[in-house]
């Protein structure tokens, strides 16, 4: 950590716990930063002289006679357009060996954006993913997480997305990869050819757990640089949030807090909600939209973390593997992109909607077959297709290694239908059936 | 000369304060950073410290900086100029705000100063006046927006003299009052109040007693609420509690309608802005926007500001209530409202309640839903605020203290249960748990008889008695299996998929499904419950499925069907074709 030569060094800490030291200070302002023998750490909280600093990678070996430094100022980054391709760590220091950024410094806790100004999302992003933009259509300003078990492939499942959505800018925030999900992005970006359109932001398990708290407002400093002043759309991939949240708890608990459920602090919500608001259709056409990873233990979406991101953002998607098909799929109960009907019928073919619906329906009744049958009851005829229909959709359809055009994934919906069912079984308006029922011969 | 003080202590937002003079609970300050003003509000005063909570962020403040304390609580303006605006949790205008940021110490007038009403005097010069009566009036909008003595005087006073009938602007002055003692008060447009002290110049406050129409049948049908009566939605996230809320505040049968977004998703705010310029009330033909305040404090902006947002809502609802106007506050959500209590109690190191929120919630919650209300105003006009606040849960589980906290209080309990959303049977008010205490009000009972039906209490406790039936059969069928069980168990079950499907499930973005009109509500009603009580014929169970489903379709069909159209009147003639294939003679109750 650099120093400047005129600041003021004290040398004289009165108290250390795990997470923080006080000292003596004057004219210290709240939030700054300072540097402890070359620890970051940020000022939380000051009491007449006493300045109390949390040291972001814990505060083992900190002698009383540590060197102090203040810095004036809270965390910023630097912004421009050479922040492209570049990877970072959670201080917004080069991690590629490439040269220090120039560029306009910047806080990176900016303010929130006036809700009048916001618009409407209306913009599809398009996955190629059916279990997605069939049933949980995105888009551009909308913030949705990926709630899934550790052993999912949600990171190759997100660098997916990211490559197949035209976005301009795509900003990976990395909390607590692994060293070999880490190449694994950089990889993939690679050789994509796409490295010029993408920034990481990347705390890694090797670095210390609470650093990861700046990667999410680092990761959204930068997009909000590309969206305001670019007027560019950008996508922002936050995984995993589960693993911030961890370190959110670690440091209340240091810091002797009183925890709410499931050991974690009683401001959660807000915290996390005031990451995932920075997701934004701004009025001159840039945008900001969050995709992010929220891990679950053991599929319990009841847990603090699930569900305070469920309160806050604008749907889920779940992912699970279906056994039927031995493939990972979305979930098409359980997963919702509440933004879906601003564009699905509007921004897409008429036939989206009551497709979308009509599949899940009868996927559901599958469902309840499968049910019928563990329980040794009899099926009817009429189960027996269900069942039918619910493998081949879930291998066409709802497998995340689909990747077709929507029109395409509602013509595959059609062509379902009319193999396993009567036209009155789907119960779909006359003149869509009219319009999009295959022909005989299509089915054969 | 008023107290100012120096920053001797910042823990977050949390600042401590040592004063130079007297200092109030719950007053305002200002703490200068550099060239912004922080507005603050004491919490607590220790000896010569007092300890403020930051409505901004705190970042940079540092000890010794200064503060200038205002010597009043924390207030909001009221007069003509409220309606259509967007405000945030303190009232500032946000549409006067620069930029697309918010920035921290702005703070912009709450009512627009240049703006010209047109008056017209109601009371007289000479006239013994107190505190709320209504002196002239001004058209905001539709509105007849009145202009009342302040209810920060106590007393008797005399009108010297009142504004002519003409266009005045909000600050002109439009009476002198004089007090016993012949001291003279002057009167604007404009009046003050503190937001956490409930506006109580009126006569009395009885029992609530009138339907109030909300055109969402799972309410009004079978878990009614009143003019000035309270309820509440707890439900997990993506039950629909917002989607309930946006269907109440366009189709509640109220003259106005205070929103406020209380820690919940910007975007949401968003619609409504987008939306309400757009949509029509049906009762008066005019803009919905126009009827409609927005109080938007959403959780991306300061903490602190969310628990004032909810009392800025209700003290606006109470202004227009004084009006002898019918008002309708929602509040999104109060969860968050307590977890901001929350935050702030743990920060000053008070003694924890349950789930760490303070040990006071009960009381401030309970004290919160008492604002609300029927009155009769001192010059014998009513009018009434009703209030319905969601609940998000923790993790969905009911026993939880806002839940808990709240059922004590509010009258109507709307539980959304996340089977019913998973199954997509919105609205997801749980029919069976959810409840309304005013159906048990003697003068509600005798309103409906006079008002609406005769026989609408009856209808309500028949069909929640049909509801259980199904809800025990369809448990029986599931584990005796379909051909375990007597046919009468596949009737009973199909019979309760009827009122579900037809009454209580309502299709919240159809144009027509969306709203139904009291007497449309009515006439179903009745239509339904009267095939409920047939007896229908089968000789097996696998008919029974397949008939209820036409049943439900034909009736689904009328619910899309402009009431009484032709299209109406054709499945309605469907209908009774399929129920003559079936049906025996009436059940006799
Ligand atoms: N009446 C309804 N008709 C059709 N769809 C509905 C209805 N109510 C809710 N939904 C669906 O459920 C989604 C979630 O609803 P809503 O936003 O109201 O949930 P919520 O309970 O407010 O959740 P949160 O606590 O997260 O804010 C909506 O986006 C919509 O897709
Ligand atoms: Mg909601």
């Amino acid at each position: 950590m650099e120093t400047k030569a005129f600041q003021k060094i004290y040398t004289k800490v009165t108290e250390i716990t795990k997470a923080t030291c006080t000292l003596k200070a004057t004219g210290i302002g709240y939030d700054e930063l300072a540097v402890v023998n070359d620890r970051l750490a940020q000022v939380v909280k000051i009491r007449g002289e006493d300045v109390t600093l949390q040291v972001f990678s814990g505060t083992e070996g900190i002698p009383t006679d540590a060197e102090v430094v203040f810095m004036g100022k809270s965390h910023t980054l630097k912004v421009g357009d050479e922040l492209a391709g570049r990877f970072f760590n959670a201080y917004g220091q080069p991690i590629d060996n490439g040269p220090e950024v120039s560029g306009e410094e910047r806080e990176i806790n900016s303010p929130s954006v006036n809700p009048v100004r916001r618009q409407q999302p209306s913009e599809l992003i398009s996955t190629g993913i059916a279990g997605i933009d069939l049933n949980n259509t995105l888009v551009t300003g909308q913030k949705i997480p990926f709630f899934a078990d550790p052993d999912q492939p949600f990171n190759q499942v997100m660098a997916m997305v990211a490559l197949r959505a035209q976005a301009d800018k795509i900003i990976l925030g990395g909390m607590g990869l692994t060293n070999d999900d880490y190449l694994f992005y950089k990889n993939v970006f690679d050789n994509a050819d796409a490295l010029d359109r993408i920034i990481s932001f990347v705390n890694t398990t090797e670095d210390p757990p609470v650093e990861r708290l700046l990667v999410p407002d680092m990761a959204l400093t930068a997009a909000e640089y590309f969206a305001v002043d670019k007027k560019q759309k950008v996508l922002v991939l936050l995984t995993d949030m589960t693993l911030f949240a961890d370190a959110l708890s670690i440091v209340s608990n240091r810091m002797d807090q009183i925890p709410s459920k499931d050991s974690m602090p009683g401001s959660l919500y807000s915290d996390l909600a005031k990451i995932y608001e920075k997701a934004v259709q701004f009025p001159e056409g840039g945008s900001i939209t969050i995709v992010a990873v929220t891990t679950l233990s053991g599929g319990d979406i009841t847990h603090a973390i699930p569900d305070n991101t469920g309160y806050i953002t604008e749907g889920q998607l779940f992912l699970r593997t279906d056994s039927d098909i031995g493939k990972v799929v979305v979930d098409p109960f359980r997963s919702l992109s509440r933004l879906k009907q601003l564009v699905i019928g509007e921004d897409t073919r008429e036939d989206h909607g009551q497709v979308m619906n009509t599949a899940i329906r009868l996927f559901a009744d599958a469902s309840n077959a499968r049910t019928k049958l563990e329980n040794g009851f009899d099926l009817t005829d009429y189960d027996k297709r269900t069942l039918d229909f619910a493998k081949e959709y879930s291998r066409q359809l709802l497998a995340i290694d689909v990747n077709i055009e929507i029109d395409e994934m509602l013509d595959v919906g059609w062509k379902l239908f009319a193999k396993h069912f009567k036209e009155a079984e789907v119960g779909i308006k006359k003149n869509l059936v009219d319009k999009y029922w295959p022909k005989q011969e299509e089915t054969e | 000369m008023s107290t100012t003080g120096k920053v001797s202590a910042i823990i977050a937002n949390l600042v401590y304060v040592e004063v130079d003079g007297p200092v109030g609970q719950n007053e305002i300050c200002y703490i200068k950073l550099g060239d912004v003003n922080l507005m603050a509000e004491v919490i607590k005063v220790i000896g010569k410290y007092a300890y403020v909570q930051v409505f901004e962020s705190t970042s940079g403040l540092k000890i010794n900086d200064t503060v200038e304390f205002t010597g009043h609580m924390l207030e909001v303006s009221l007069g003509p100029g409220i309606l259509e605006r967007n405000y945030d949790g303190l009232q500032n205008d946000l549409d006067q705000m620069d930029g697309i940021f918010l920035k921290r110490g702005e703070y912009t007038e709450a009512l627009n100063q240049e703006k010209e009403y047109e008056f017209t005097p109601i009371a007289s010069e000479g006239d013994q006046v107190s505190a709320g009566a209504w002196l002239g009036e001004v058209k905001e909008n539709w509105v007849s927006h009145k202009i009342m003595v302040p209810f920060k005087l106590t007393g008797e006073y005399t009108i010297k003299s009142l504004a002519k009938e003409g266009s005045y602007k909000v600050t002109d002055t439009m009476a002198i009052l004089t007090d016993k003692e012949g001291q003279e008060i002057t009167v604007t447009m404009i009046q003050k109040w503190p937001v956490k002290r409930p506006i109580k110049s009126y006569k009395e406050k009885p029992r609530p007693f009138k339907l109030l129409e909300t055109g969402v049948r799972t309410i009004d049908s079978l878990n009614p609420i009143v003019e000035g009566g309270t309820g509440f939605i707890p439900g997990p996230f993506g039950s629909g509690k917002t989607v309930l809320q946006h269907a109440l505040s366009r189709q509640a049968e109220a003259d106005i309608i205070v929103i406020a977004a209380c820690g919940e998703r910007a975007n949401e705010v968003v619609e409504i802005f987008k939306e309400f310029p757009e949509l029509e009330d049906p009762r008066t033909g005019r803009k919905l926007i126009e009827r409609t305040t927005i109080i938007a404090n959403t959780s991306n902006m300061p903490v602190a500001a969310r628990e004032a947002s909810v009392y800025t809502a209700m003290t606006i609802s109470e202004y227009y209530r004084s009006m002898g106007l019918r008002v309708m506050m929602l509040a999104d959500s109060t969860s968050r409202w307590a977890q901001a209590l929350r935050e702030m109690s743990n920060r000053m190191e008070e003694l924890p309640g349950p789930d760490a929120f303070p040990m006071d919630l009960s009381s401030i919650i309970s004290n919160f839903y008492a604002r609300a209300g029927y009155v009769y105003l001192n010059n014998g006009a009513t009018g009434s605020v009703t209030f319905i606040g969601t609940v998000s849960p923790a993790g969905g589980n009911l026993k939880e203290p806002v839940t808990e906290n709240t059922k004590k209080v509010a009258r109507c309990f709307y539980a959304l249960s996340q089977q019913r959303a998973d199954s997509k049977r919105y609205p997801a008010i749980d029919p069976i748990d959810s409840y309304s205490k005013y159906i048990e009000y003697d003068e509600f009972q005798e309103y409906l008889n006079e008002n609406i039906s005769q026989n609408w209490i009856d209808n309500i406790l028949k069909a929640k008695n049909i509801l259980i039936r199904g809800k025990e059969a369809s448990e029986q069928i599931n584990i005796l299996g379909d051909d375990g069980v007597p046919i009468d168990y596949h009737i009973n079950f199909w019979k309760s998929e009827i009122i579900d499907f037809a009454i209580l499930q309502q299709d919240a973005f159809d144009k027509i499904d969306s709203a139904t009109p009291i007497e449309r509500q009515e006439y179903m009603f009745n239509k339904v419950l009267n095939i409920c009580d047939f007896d229908f014929e089968f000789k097996n169970f696998e008919e029974v499925a397949g008939y209820f489903k036409r049943v439900i379709n034909a009736l689904k069909q009328m619910n899309y069907s402009e009431y009484k159209s032709e299209n109406f009147k054709k499945h309605e003639k469907e209908l009774g074709q399929i129920l003559e294939e079936r049906k025996a003679e009436p059940v006799s109750n």
